[in-house]
């Protein structure tokens, strides 16, 4: 599906497994195919147990899939060994969620930002590795006489650019952003969000953005993926995906948000899912999305249904029968 | 059977309201200092209502709400200053033993992390019926009647199989949802709910806000929402009061606030988030900085070095509140001066 020539990434049928004990699999990622082109943010949105951080370390190749390919310009990333495995990891990097859990407390940001460096022998005196990260610093908006500090002499917003500026020490090319913003303050949030949009221009950066926040993925996304229990159910260009979305869960997830309006909030009409979601040990038949899904019908617990392409424009597609 | 009447909008005003904090000060001692996280708030709502508490983490808001409840530890807080007055008497000046009395049948509280605030030794209907023996003098079997006619109301499938059941088999919403079962099950006049939703995915988020709505309407409960969200605040509230450093900085109605927010961070805060019907390509505002250290609270106002409009005075002197409309006030020099 929705195979572009120019896409840098593509995912192609992947799952991720794992073994839960007693015989029993949770099935984190389950044929998932998506593709990104060079230069543009791809959102992920999902709630909790979709599958959308599996999805996307199983790309950085933190996880070896369980089966399905990565295609990383033109080559299966899954089959990367030596020399130009260690290539690839230069050229993906990583943006995680809990800016402190990430960084090592006992260094200094010298050392973290400059350990991508040091392992991919990119600096070769003490003098250039301390310049490169004064530039590191400098470039994530953070004072670069800092570099002698530790992790718990900054803010969180501080520690989430500490984060970007050490994915961004060895010059990538793709960025797996995991939640960047979600443990910091609102005020701080757009701060960090408004750096990771410069960088992008700046470094021509490529983005997987893995977020629950829809409405600020929608502000930073491109195109718009969503999952539910391990499964793509719809995927879409950001304003297309809000203004028209196709998929059931879709709708419910985006009329779940409140708005920051009180006019708007009086006269929205909520879809309210009845119900949890299932556990992705033993997902329902059929379509994973049934047992809550307001429209389902009998055809929807007897059969999967297909990734297909809906509406008028070509890259809008969903996984509903009836979508 | 203990509902209340519904309220007409007209009492409502001349009502004695039930809650006035006044010039309430809160302070931790911590190593080598003291961290002053409630700095002379001030506020009142009235029966029925809802009011959100909205701010960032460390801007009080959370210290604000468990002083309410008397649940700052002592040491190493202390309550330098203020009252609490709810139904006409100070909560400051109560004894621990009378405040037993208030939490949980007056006041009742839910947190933001169901899992660590109930007991996972307990049945979810055990830690119902605890609280009504205590405060109701209910029997057990009463009780138990009760803790499945509550479970049901806040939408719980098949209550009477659920009661029997431990918090590890309730999932993250049916655990929240299990939490205002039992803080409402005293009927309290005022609860108070601290992040409630923070923890949980926006579907699950959408049903336990229906909950809380449909209670307020039922019961008639009083609500103070604590909340960084400003969505969830536009959907659920009346009133909204504007904390940053430890201080309320405004206070209107959703209106007033959503609309026309006359402080410099109120502003700040609804600029840096992003709107669905927003252009791409529109870069988002953020507020420049970070908050105050509150060890070491600045001089002036505690917003001027992050302010986009600060003067010279707003670094020298702290602005006290200045009223734009019999419900809307905010604390910042500019409204002073002459256009």
């Amino acid at each position: 599906m929705a195979n572009q020539s120019n896409a840098m990434l593509e995912v192609d049928n992947l799952s991720k497994f794992f073994d839960v004990g007693k015989g029993k699999t949770l099935k984190a990622v389950n044929g998932l195919s998506l593709s990104i082109r060079k230069g543009e943010t791809l959102g992920v949105v999902g709630e909790s147990g979709c599958g959308k951080s599996t999805a996307g370390r199983t790309i950085m190749r933190l996880y070896e899939p369980t089966s399905g390919k990565a295609l990383y310009n033109g080559q299966n990333i899954y089959d990367l060994k030596g020399a130009n495995l260690k290539a690839f990891r230069r050229e993906m990097q990583m943006v995680f969620q809990d800016p402190y859990a990430s960084l090592n407390p006992r260094w200094t940001v010298e050392n973290i930002i400059a350990e991508p460096l040091d392992i991919h022998g990119l600096v070769a005196s003490s003098k250039e590795r301390k310049v490169a990260v004064e530039r590191l610093l400098d470039k994530v908006g953070l004072n670069p006489s800092h570099l002698t500090r530790y992790p718990h002499e900054f803010s969180g917003g501080q520690r989430q650019r500490i984060g970007i500026a050490r994915a961004l020490a060895v010059n990538p090319k793709f960025i797996v952003a995991d939640e960047p913003i979600s443990a910091l303050d609102v005020s701080i949030q757009a701060q960090v969000v408004n750096l990771l949009q410069n960088l992008q221009r700046t470094e021509s950066l490529t983005y997987l953005f893995i977020a629950h926040d829809l409405a600020m993925v929608k502000h930073i996304s491109d195109r718009i993926a969503v999952m539910y229990l391990g499964k793509l159910v719809e995927i879409a260009d950001s304003d297309d995906l809000y203004a028209d979305p196709r998929h059931p869960y879709t709708q419910a997830l985006l009329s779940s948000i409140p708005v920051p309006d009180p006019d708007v909030e009086a006269t929205k009409e909520r879809i309210v899912l009845r119900g949890d979601l299932p556990s992705p040990i033993s997902p329902p038949s059929g379509c994973p999305f049934r047992t809550r899904c307001p429209a389902a019908t009998e055809r929807c617990a007897a059969e999967v249904p297909e990734l297909r392409q809906v509406g008028a424009n070509k890259a809008h597609w969903a996984a509903c029968h009836y979508a | 059977m203990l509902l209340h009447q519904p309220i007409d909008k007209e009492g409502e005003t001349t009502m004695e309201p039930i809650l006035k904090v006044e010039d309430l000060r809160v302070s931790f001692r911590v190593r080598g200092g003291e961290v002053q996280a409630v700095r002379g708030v001030s506020f009142d709502m009235n029966k029925g209502e809802a009011l959100a508490i909205v701010g960032e983490s460390g801007s009080g808001k959370s210290v604000t709400a468990q002083s309410i409840m008397r649940l700052i530890p002592t040491p190493p807080g202390t309550y330098k200053a203020g009252s609490i007055v709810f139904e006409g008497s100070d909560l400051l000046k109560k004894t621990e033993k009378q405040m037993e009395s208030v939490r949980g049948r007056d006041i009742g509280m839910i947190f933001q992390d169901p899992m660590t605030s109930l007991n996972p030794t307990m049945t979810i209907g055990d830690q119902i019926t605890e609280v009504l023996m205590r405060h109701q003098n209910m029997n057990k079997e009463k009780a138990n009647k009760r803790a499945v006619e509550m479970l049901k109301l806040v939408g719980i499938p098949n209550p009477e199989a659920r009661v029997k059941q431990y918090p590890f088999e309730f999932s993250g919403g049916m655990r929240q949802r299990a939490m205002i079962a039992i803080a409402l099950s005293c009927d309290p006049t005022l609860l108070i709910a601290d992040e409630p939703t923070t923890a949980l995915d926006v579907t699950i988020q959408a049903q336990i806000l229906e909950v809380m709505k449909d209670m307020q309407e039922k019961l008639g409960t009083s609500i103070i929402l604590i909340t960084h969200d400003l969505g969830i605040v536009a959907d659920m509230c009346d009133k909204v009061i504007v904390m940053y450093a430890g201080q309320v900085v405004e206070r209107g109605n959703k209106y007033e606030i959503f609309k026309s927010p006359q402080h410099p961070y109120t502003q700040g805060l609804l600029k840096s988030l992003p709107r669905l019907d927003q252009k791409k390509d529109e870069p988002l505002i953020p507020i420049d900085g970070t908050p105050p250290d509150m060890a070491n609270p600045p001089h002036g106002c505690p917003f001027a070095a992050r302010c986009p409009h600060a003067m010279e005075v707003c670094v020298e002197e702290d602005p006290f509140m200045f009223t734009h409309s019999d419900t809307h006030e905010s604390k910042c020099w500019l409204h002073a001066m002459p256009e």
